[in-house]
């Protein structure tokens, strides 16, 4: 599905090079430092985009404990982007920081999984997903701790403190609303059945991937698997949930091709960006 | 919601060593929950090595209305404070 053009500013990247960013020539595609970046910008945009999606709950969770609660999974989210991005645009050095990876590319540059873009629903919906997404990324980044980049392991060690509390909580959490009433039972079913076709694309490796784990890199994404449908047959059968026989898995985000709630979450992401270029705080 | 969830009081040990002092409130349906919403309320900001909570219900407290009666007699009573009594010299550093 091809993107338009950004409506505010006709060519973002223009702009940035007006600011006295980038202006390099890109990294070219398929060598080792435009894989490093790719599996970077990967791992940041998943945390970046959850942790602006968990943070539109600010405010409006059904109880204050929850809300505080969402809002400091979605800052942890937040902090790791800033090493994720940083490690990123350090490796890719063409000037650009964290926060030029974050508030100056489009849809189409974004390599986040489909699913953490997926827009909250009910606080219900808004758990399955996080825990389909933590049950992942817990073990992600145990087998990073574990990369031959000193400063991938370093990141991964620190933020998979923070990630091993995100899924206790919202194992937890899937656990008593799937074993609880009638109501909040039947909610969690729907949302386990309408996220599941998003949570294998996290599993589907494609060449970058492939080079990255033969470098020692990054782990392959389908050696992730099996620790993944543990941890999530273990809570849904105590949840009193069942999972979907399918294994279709909608594909594309990764590389870059997203559903069109991306868009409408970057509008709001990055507009402050968009309208005043440079603006600091 | 929350109406439904009892209140729990919050103690939190800053520091080994330290007693655990009382933090504040906050509602939650179980003991467990009730240390998680801990953990996310109230040390968020590195506060805490160890998380009491009590139901509020659970506390027996001193009516204020008992205030006279119960602390006012011991306003009298200088010499249970150990400053009040003289510690001759040779005594030396206590």
């Amino acid at each position: 599905m091809p993107s338009l053009p950004d409506m505010m500013t006709a060519d973002a990247e223009a702009l940035a090079r007006a600011a006295g960013k980038g202006g390099a020539a890109p990294l070219e595609a398929g060598s080792p430092a435009h894989d490093l970046f790719t599996g970077l910008c990967r791992l940041g945009d998943n945390t970046l985009i959850l942790g602006h999606r968990i943070s539109e709950w600010c405010g409006h969770a059904p109880v204050l404990e929850e809300d505080i609660a969402l809002a400091n999974v979605a800052l942890d989210l937040i902090g790791q982007t800033q090493l994720w991005l940083g490690l990123a645009a350090q490796v890719e050095g063409r000037g650009r920081s964290a926060d030029n990876l974050a508030f100056l590319r489009d849809a189409w540059h974004f390599s986040n999984i489909l699913l953490v873009e997926r827009p909250n629903g009910d606080f219900g919906h808004t758990l399955m997903r996080q825990f389909l997404f933590d049950a992942w990324h817990a073990p992600m980044l145990k087998a990073l701790e574990g990369s031959n980049d000193a400063r991938i392991a370093e990141i991964a060690a620190k933020a998979g403190k923070e990630v091993a509390y995100h899924l206790e909580r919202s194992a937890d959490l899937v656990i008593r609303l799937g074993d609880g009433s009638a109501e909040s039972h039947a909610r969690m079913q729907d949302a386990l059945e309408r996220l599941w076709p998003y949570a294998g694309e996290a599993f589907i490796g494609d060449a970058v991937d492939a080079r990255l784990a033969e470098a020692g890199l990054m782990p392959a994404p389908d050696s992730l698997r099996p620790q993944w449908e543990a941890t999530v047959n273990e809570v849904l059968g105590a949840a009193t949930l069942s999972a979907p026989e399918s294994r279709f898995a909608h594909q594309g985000g990764r590389q870059g091709r997203h559903s069109e709630h991306l868009g409408h979450l970057l509008c709001t992401m990055q507009w402050l960006q968009r309208a005043y270029p440079g603006a600091r705080w | 919601m929350s109406s439904e969830w009892p209140l729990w009081e919050v103690f939190i040990r800053g520091q080994h060593g330290l007693n655990h002092r009382h933090v504040g409130s906050l509602h939650a349906p179980d003991a467990q929950m009730a240390i998680r919403n801990a953990r996310d309320v109230y040390t968020r900001r590195n506060e805490g090595v160890s998380i009491w909570v009590v139901r509020s219900g659970d506390i027996t407290a001193s009516s204020p209305s008992e205030k006279g009666p119960l602390f006012d007699p011991a306003n009298s009573k200088v010499y249970r404070h150990p400053t009040f009594f003289d510690i001759p010299d040779e005594v030396g550093h206590m």
